[in-house]
């Protein structure tokens, strides 16, 4: 795995941070995320108790969130070729193995530019400290 | 005809106010006696209530599981083959039932549940039962007095995770090859679509042996682990997404067992120039099958997600398609009427929205559709509907690139054979394909050059039992469907056995 270079490639919302503080609380440690690809649940990002996930070389560490790494493989990001990725939450119950991001969502990850300005006042940017 | 929505006076579907675990040929309560909401998508009301289980209630389906596993793995293909027609038999007669609950609790119309999913089910339980049967052990002279002979062996107990999109038929996929095998499942439904399987259980709790399938509900996050990582079961299989497909290989590399993940796909759909060359029923079956990029609204892992058109007919072709993409009825899963229905939850068709953003961002044109879609029924103005979707572009594109799990079509041009199979074939994944030509020698040699583990050729999303389904590079390891599958759900034991009475000599 290789260390993030330049500016930050994961960035999250206020209620993103929100959701990681709460499981962090309740899990006692902190959380991983992994970006997915494919079916289903496909595009999602999971969430994992850190750890929980065998990284490997094809894994690329895009920064973390408050103490929570956020990676990606190294050919998914290559195909999808995204600058910065904006962890955010939204409606619904997380699905295969991933945590929720509190009652009733799941976290995901958009593109920051295709953020729309009049989205609600969760998709403020912040960056992770 | 429009169907009564289950649970509803008039309703063919009879829906209790709650639904418990099957475990052991039982219906038990989750440990903790927490439930959850499970939705329908065409309205965003709630069907009924499923059990939110607990590691416990997994610990309790294995039990009951490995109480079966040895008189089952033990009863002749003839009795085994005896449960699974019997189980087809009971799917069969409640064929319209099944049909609903399953429409109702996905969204895919019902059209396509009464005419492929619950069909393909009863004829994946018949053909394992033929397989099972017909299926001969081998064995080898090695040495005029020394014989190899080999036997299959059931597993076990396995663990078996499917997904929202075919619940019913996926689990068919699953249960009916490995109980043809001799093993006993605990299976578990995706969380957003838990019931339909539970209905399955009801139609056909009467014809199987208790513990032979275990079914338990509940948050992936809180039973997947419990059931994809427990050292009892003896094999796993996935479908899903990448990161949780390799979660599951860490979780069987670690307890040393086999698993299957299947995790989906961009599939490339190629339409050669000579389609075109008669306006005939072939060409009428061309299009529709660009059209079947809407299928099941487009979450399916094999989605033609990827059109490929030769450039010299893509003006014509294109709008021939887009005519009758247009014509697309959407609206209530349960008339049969609806080809396409709402996507299967909120998490979807949020996905689906951020995507064509995505894609306009990066310059595809939309050629149709594009966004929610409001349909006929103020019962229905909270579903989860988006209009079928084309993004007209190029395939380095995002859109092209990731699975979008929702009615887009991605289309775009080539010039020849080389180019068509340079763009087929420039994606992370490789689970299915189609090509579209009057020519059987280009057919053949497109066939043969897409790395993907099904190339439909001049047709596409048929799926018979008989016909082997998997990916090629991430898109997933392992197949289902075939008889090749009673090879994949089963040890292999071997007695070398001398008939000579001469030592070896060597002591």
């Amino acid at each position: 795995m290789s260390e993030p270079i330049g500016p930050a490639r994961i960035i999250a919302t206020p209620a993103a941070r929100e959701a990681i503080r709460l499981l962090r609380a309740a899990g006692g440690g902190p959380v991983m995320f992994v970006q997915s690809g494919g079916c289903c649940a496909g595009s999602t990002p999971m969430c994992f108790p850190v750890g929980e996930f065998l990284i490997g070389d094809i894994d690329i560490l895009l920064g973390e969130i408050d103490g929570c790494p956020f990676y990606i493989d190294k050919r998914l990001d290559q195909a999808w070729h995204q600058d910065q990725f904006l962890l955010d939450v939204a409606l619904g119950e997380p699905e295969d193995f991933s945590l929720p991001a509190g009652e009733s969502l799941h976290f995901v990850t958009r593109s920051p530019s295709c953020v729309s300005p009049d989205a609600p006042g969760e998709n403020a940017l912040t960056p992770p400290e | 005809m429009k169907y009564v929505p289950p649970g509803l006076p008039g309703s063919i579907v009879s829906v209790e106010p709650r639904y418990e675990n099957f475990i052991g040929g039982k219906w038990l309560a989750p440990t903790h006696g927490k439930y959850r909401v499970d939705l329908a998508p065409a309205t965003a009301g709630p069907i009924t209530e499923v059990a939110d289980s607990t590691p416990e209630d997994v610990e309790l389906a294995l039990d009951a599981a490995h109480a079966a596993k040895d008189a089952w793995g033990e009863a002749s293909t003839t009795e085994r083959a005896k449960v699974l027609n019997a189980i087809a038999d009971a799917i069969e007669k409640n064929q319209d039932m099944l049909a609903v609950a399953e429409s109702w609790e996905n969204g895919k119309p019902v059209r396509e549940t009464l005419a492929a999913d619950i069909p393909l089910m009863v004829d994946h339980f018949r053909y394992f039962a033929a397989a099972a049967r017909a299926e001969e052990n081998r064995s080898t002279e090695i040495e005029k007095d020394l014989v190899a002979y080999h036997f299959r062996e059931p597993l076990g107990v396995v663990g078996q995770i499917i997904p929202f999109n075919f619940p019913l038929l996926m689990a068919a996929w699953k249960l009916a090859p490995a109980l043809a095998a001799g093993n006993c499942s605990v299976i578990k439904p995706a969380s957003p679509t838990p019931w339909s399987i539970l209905k399955l259980m009801e139609t056909i709790e009467d014809v199987l042996p208790h513990g032979v399938i275990n079914v338990v509900t509940g948050p992936g996050a809180e039973i997947g682990k419990a059931l994809a990582a427990n050292p009892r079961i003896a094999k796993v299989s996935f479908t899903g997404e990448t990161v949780t497909g390799r979660l599951i290989m860490q979780y069987a590399a670690q307890n040393l067992i086999p698993s299957t993940v299947e995790l989906g796909g961009k599939s490339p759909n190629i339409f050669f120039n000579d389609v075109m060359a008669h306006d005939d029923e072939f060409l009428d079956k061309a299009i529709e099958g660009l059209v079947l990029y809407a299928f099941n609204k487009g979450e399916v892992c094999t989605c033609p997600s990827r059109a490929l058109i030769q450039a010299d007919i893509y003006d014509e072709f294109m709008a021939r398609c887009l005519a009758r993409i247009a014509s697309i009825r959407q609206g209530n899963p349960l008339d049969t009427d609806t080809q396409v229905g709402p996507q299967v939850s909120a998490q979807q068709i949020e996905k689906i929205a951020s995507y064509v953003d995505i894609g306009r961002n990066e310059g595809a044109e939309v050629l149709i559709g594009g966004q929610r879609a409001r349909v006929d029924g103020a019962e229905f103005a909270d579903g989860y509907y988006y209009q079928p979707t084309v993004l007209k572009g190029d395939n380095k594109m995002r859109v092209f690139q990731e699975e979008i799990f929702g009615p887009v079509l991605a289309v775009t041009t080539f010039t020849d054979d080389a180019d068509a199979l340079a763009i087929a074939n420039d994606t992370l994944y490789g689970l299915g394909a189609g090509v579209w030509t009057r020519d059987g020698t280009r057919a053949y040699k497109m066939g043969r050059g897409i790395k993907a583990g099904r190339v439909w050729t001049n047709c596409y999303h048929q799926y018979p039992a008989g016909a082997a389904f998997g990916g090629y590079k991430i898109s997933g390891i392992g197949r289902e469907n075939h008889l090749m599958m009673l090879d994949h759900y089963s040890q292999t034991k071997n007695l070398l056995v001398s008939y000579s009475t001469k030592p070896l000599g060597l002591f």
